[in-house]
């Protein structure tokens, strides 16, 4: 993930101490079919499972292309404009401005702040952090379920309406209406709950990484342990971390679909990219032409969005935790 | 072995910055025990409605445990006709198990072969491996659907497994590791009169297992838990996996709680074990690598 790591392809020496008593062409025959042994398979596979779709899914966007995969007749640019002046296509852009703009700053306060909590532990640390953790394991689906049925269910059994009917508030509808917006506190806890504990262990990893020193160094300074370390040592440190973290969480932020698709699954409203274009291409009208065309749009978009936070965030340029 | 990953369990050393004393030591622990209870609701949730009977899940008055345990809930997701939950299980199996097997087979060739290969094109193949990185998988579901579709492997394991071998991310992560192993081993391996493949399996490998180790977990869990795809893919009911036929409850007619939280339980159970076994590794793996997927 780093810009680091491009160097060292092709820089390894040939094995000197074997080429000495064989001709140096049949070495390097040797190892040009040895690269293709090992690297053939993958790079098959990669050609027809990754290149080939994308370059189909280009080239179908510019024909019209509707229940067949087989384009029948050139359409230009008709199906980006369609897609573009599409209004759930374009509301669904607006779905994930929104829902990056909860998610991303919420997972990386919580996971920065439990891996705070647990690095200061002293007992029960191996506990707290494999519960923290625990739940990186559950799918999406899993969890959207538990939440929809059973915490936010909207009727009177859920656990959320029940503690709220402790303090004597009405029961709340979570997900049947998008006013008032309440099913974003549903969407946003479940992955809060769900990716939290990954990211807090990237964390705790970094936080180790500080050199002592530096608090040491501080505390003779007369900095305060608190809020002054963590504002001018922590937080700076964990610099190189906290970059990869949140384009880590925008990108996932991009491919939500689960938890959406699971939560809200007959709302016209509340849907991000993938859910529309899953609802394009495999909905009842089968257009395989306008869901290329948002495919293309959408890779065009997050690796705009890639590319310039890493310019501006200086992706890489702090190395600590690697 | 021949990794050395940041030591998470070790505890932060005692530097000699004041803490908060007591009071700050009790809010330290307060904190921790409300955020435990927190994140283990829903885990709870799950055990309490799957042993529960409906009447009891939307009783007037809210249980936090059932008046007696429901052990015959086990069975019930396995008895229901409306999806064939026990096939769902078994494709999930199938899936996660092959999917593991070949991304761990074909990725880490392929990483070797470029940190360690000597070819003049290497770099040239290595950045086409990066360029994908670019767009996520998910993304390209769309082409994905229909290349796999017109080679007729909708509804088939072929269809759900092999598309997803092919992940440049799990390549490149083998590619960092393979760059950082110890080069005389090899050489003492080509020493010993073996080439690229025999040093690869008979020293490499051996010495890698805590890596493989770790990309093996997250890549089960991955697999396990994937659903757009699946959901994709499987068109008829007998290609669901687990996944697909969770969130198919979601949605049918008549909601059965109990029925449908067991069966939530059950999805969840291998995982929660093969966690629980694995979690060093895969802490480890996740400190090093810094990804899942």
């Amino acid at each position: 993930m780093s810009t680091t790591t491009t160097r060292g392809v092709a820089k390894n020496p040939a094995p000197a101490k074997v080429s000495k008593d064989r001709p140096r062409r049949g070495l390097r025959a040797n190892s040009t079919f040895n690269f293709w042994l090992f690297t053939g398979p993958f790079l098959i596979g990669l050609v027809i499972f990754v290149f080939v779709p994308i370059g189909w899914s280009v080239w179908l966007s510019f024909f019209e292309a509707r229940f067949t995969v087989t384009p029948s007749q050139f359409v230009g640019f008709e199906n980006y404009a369609a897609i573009l002046q599409d209004e759930d296509f374009r509301n669904s852009l607006v779905t994930f401005t929104v829902f990056a703009a909860f998610i991303v700053p919420a997972t990386w306060a919580l996971s920065l702040g439990l891996a705070l909590l647990v690095n200061r532990l002293r007992f029960m640390r191996a506990f707290a952090r494999s519960v923290f953790f625990l739940p990186t394991a559950v799918s999406y689906v899993a969890a959207s379920l538990i939440w929809k049925m059973s915490i936010f269910n909207g009727v009177r059994f859920g656990l959320a309406n029940t503690v709220l009917s402790w303090f004597g508030v009405e029961n709340i509808a979570w997900l049947s209406s998008p006013d008032p917006p309440w099913y974003w506190l549903v969407i946003v806890t479940v992955r809060l709950w769900l990716q939290s504990g990954f990211y807090m262990i990237l964390f705790i990893a970094a936080l180790q990484n500080i050199p002592r020193e530096l608090y040491e160094a501080a505390s003779l300074d007369g900095a305060k342990p608190g809020w002054q370390t963590f504002r001018h040592i922590t937080l700076p440190q964990l610099r190189a971390t906290s970059t990869a973290v949140i384009l880590l969480l925008l990108v996932a932020a991009y491919q939500a679909f689960d938890e959406f698709f699971n939560l809200l699954p007959k709302a016209t409203w509340g849907q991000p990219p993938l859910v529309e274009l899953y609802k394009m291409a495999l909905g009842e009208n089968q257009n395989y032409g306008a869901g290329s065309a948002g495919a293309v749009v959408l890779t065009l978009l997050i690796c705009a969005v890639t590319l310039l936070q890493g310019k501006i965030m200086g992706f890489g340029r702090g190395e600590e935790s690697k | 072995m021949t990794i050395t990953a940041p030591d998470i369990d070790k505890a932060a050393k005692p530097v000699k910055v004041k803490r908060g004393g007591v009071i700050g030591n009790t809010g330290l622990y307060i904190a921790t025990g409300v955020a435990t209870v927190l994140f283990l609701i829903p885990f709870y949730l799950i055990v309490r409605n799957a042993l529960m009977t409906d009447p009891e899940i939307t009783g007037e008055e809210w249980k936090w445990f059932p008046t007696s345990i429901q052990w015959g809930n086990i069975t019930e997701p396995f008895d229901d006709v409306t999806v064939d939950f026990a096939r769902s299980l078994w494709n999930s199996v199938v899936v996660a198990v092959l999917h593991t097997a070949g991304i761990l087979l074909i990725c880490s060739m392929a990483g070797y072969g470029l940190a360690r290969i000597p070819y003049r094109h290497a770099n040239k193949v290595f950045y086409a491996v990066l360029a994908t990185l670019m767009v996520p998988t998910a993304v390209t579901f769309v082409p994905s659907f229909v290349l796999v579709s017109s080679l007729g492997w909708v509804d088939s394991y072929r269809g759900l497994i092999i598309p997803g071998l092919f992940s440049g991310f799990t390549c490149f992560l083998f590619r960092q590791y393979f760059l950082g192993f110890p080069k005389e081993l090899e050489e003492a391996a080509r020493v010993d009169g073996l080439g690229y493949w025999g040093a690869y399996w008979r020293v490499v490998v051996p010495n890698s297992l805590n890596f493989f180790a770790a990309i093996a977990t997250i890549t089960f869990i991955n697999g396990w838990n994937a659903f757009l795809w699946p959901l994709v893919i499987g068109q008829d009911p007998s290609a669901w996996t687990v996944q697909v036929a969770l969130s198919s409850y979601m949605t049918n007619q008549t909601v059965n709680y109990h029925l449908i939280f067991m069966a939530t339980a059950i999805s969840i159970l291998p995982l929660i074990f093969v966690f629980l076994f694995l979690q060093r590794w895969l802490v480890q793996g996740i400190a090093q690598t810094g990804i899942k997927g």
